[in-house]
């Protein structure tokens, strides 16, 4: 009888656990979905923050620019190789161009950008909001009536939207021109036979699959990185446990929506 | 007048406001001591609408500011100029800029005029010629006289200072107060002070509360407390670790 009653005490606070973590992420949740609604509602009403907008857009875009390019370009060099690796075991070398598009267009570009930007750009976005909040900006803006997520939340949320799938493009078309130039002159692919694959395998909806992605992942990495900002406690340990939290909540909800949307879109 | 009625607070067990209870007069410069950590920055927090109360009410013109929403409340709120702790000036904006900030966004003033008032505040309080510099570059001092630039550019009825002196030497502090004198005495603005800087609020106070366990326990002119033979306000006056308030 003691030891039942011993169990059922475990259980219970087993099962208080669990409802405890599991009313925490939902709240979270509900909060982050709150916050992503009124930011971009509030993007189109008064007063513009054209500045604001554009500076962001310089910063997740432009600035990103050379960290894809790099990383693209690497990225379809590997993936060439691999690819000849695979292919030339059934004499199908001529289907690496193809085969490197596809990859690049529908999982690698959108994907690896989209991590790339999260590691650069949203731990930046999380630590100077929890910087802004620990060091009383945040209520500055309140107390002056101004509202700090039309001011903070929406220009950083919308660029982000807008400028993932430029990356995600930027991140292809450097990774194509890395395996054009591995696949012609390291693995003696001819290049018509490379140009013909992508012509003949590679369709627009391949293109847009991966453009909706990048639209997505920048909407998730926004979204974690601002509510993590936004509302980080604790002074400086705070503001880094919370950026380190916004990098691998975004990165980990990047991966599941991909398989998601992949599953949808097959 | 603003009237704090009745105003309960509490985080998680720890009660930090209990019943705290007091009015202050259009025009006067209040200060409200208190030791570390007694509710004072939680007071004001509640007073400009940035934390809700458990209940209780902020009355200001006839209005309770804790049953307004966020419209409403921002209507009153652009009648405040609030000197944070740290200033809180933003760190993307200059100087100029941070004190242009409330101006830009709560007036229709033109570039001209907002850059007129914004130098005409910056030489009041010394900084004209470090409107280019951003707020890393700026001393504690430097920092806390932006934001009282910041805090009066928009001619509020009403402005409140947390800790305008904490942590600045002794000159630094008196030139604080000089400045917040200054600008009391050019215009009929009231002023709320939050402070445990005895000294430094006692010669520039209408009238000095002191908050002890969430309650107001003393109230009254500068020379007024300064007599007073209440065992807890001559401990806090004469800063006697022996006394009724005991540091946990």
């Amino acid at each position: 009888m003691k030891a039942l009653l011993m169990m059922s005490t475990e259980d219970n606070s087993l099962i208080k656990m669990a409802l405890t973590v599991v009313s925490g992420f939902l709240s979270q949740l509900g909060g982050a979905l709150i916050m992503t609604v009124m930011a971009l509602k509030s993007f189109f009403w008064p007063p513009y923050r054209i500045r604001e907008f554009l500076r962001h857009l310089d910063f997740i875009g432009s600035q990103s620019a050379f960290l894809i390019i790099i990383t693209g370009a690497f990225t379809g060099m590997v993936t060439a190789l691999q690819g000849y690796n695979g292919m030339h075991r059934y004499g199908a070398e001529s289907l690496v161009g193809a085969t490197v598009a596809l990859a690049l267009a529908r999982e690698l570009g959108p994907v690896l950008s989209a991590l790339m930007v999260t590691g650069r750009v949203g731990s930046s976005m999380t630590a100077e909001l929890g910087s802004m909040r620990n060091t009383q900006q945040i209520d500055a803006l309140s107390s002056m009536a101004v509202d700090p997520i039309h001011y903070l939340v929406s220009p950083r949320m919308v660029a982000s939207i807008i400028t993932l799938p430029f990356l995600a493009c930027i991140y292809g078309f450097s990774g194509m021109v890395g395996a054009y130039f591995v696949s012609t002159s390291y693995l003696d692919i001819d290049p018509g036979a490379f140009m013909s694959g992508i012509r003949n395998y590679v369709d627009i909806s391949d293109i847009t699959h991966g453009l909706i992605k990048a639209v997505v992942f920048g909407l998730i990495m926004s979204m974690v990185a601002c509510y993590k900002g936004f509302y980080a406690t604790g002074g400086s340990r705070g503001v880094g446990v919370a950026t380190t939290k916004a990098v691998v909540i975004s990165s980990v909800l990047i991966l599941i929506s991909d398989y998601v949307m992949t599953a949808i879109m097959f | 007048m603003i009237e704090v009625e009745n105003v309960h607070k509490r985080f998680n067990h720890q009660k930090v406001l209990d019943g705290t209870s007091f009015r202050i007069n259009s025009g006067s410069v209040t200060s409200l001591m208190g030791r570390s950590g007694a509710g004072k920055s939680v007071l004001l927090k509640i007073m400009i609408g940035l934390e809700k109360p458990d209940s209780g009410a902020i009355w200001l013109d006839g209005k309770n500011l804790v049953t307004l929403n966020l419209a409403q409340l921002n209507k009153i709120r652009v009648r405040f100029g609030i000197l944070f702790q740290e200033g809180a000036l933003f760190d993307s904006l200059n100087v100029r800029e941070n004190v242009a900030f409330p101006l830009k966004e709560r007036t229709k003033l033109s570039d001209r005029q907002i850059s007129e008032m914004v130098d005409d505040h910056l030489e009041q309080v010394g900084l004209l010629n470090h409107g280019e510099k951003f707020p890393s570059e700026l001393s504690g001092g430097m920092r806390k006289r932006a934001g009282l630039a910041r805090a009066l550019v928009t001619k509020p009825d009403l402005v409140f200072f947390d800790e305008p002196t904490s942590g600045l030497d002794p000159i630094t502090k008196s030139t604080i107060y000089r400045l917040i004198q200054k600008t009391h005495a050019q215009r009929e603005m009231t002023y709320v002070i939050i402070s445990h800087d005895i000294r430094g609020v006692m010669d520039i106070s209408d009238e000095i509360m002191v908050l002890n366990d969430g309650q107001i326990v003393a109230k009254g002119k500068p020379e007024e407390l300064s007599q007073s033979v209440d065992p807890l306000v001559r401990q806090f006056l004469t800063g006697s670790p022996d006394g009724p308030i005991k540091i946990d």
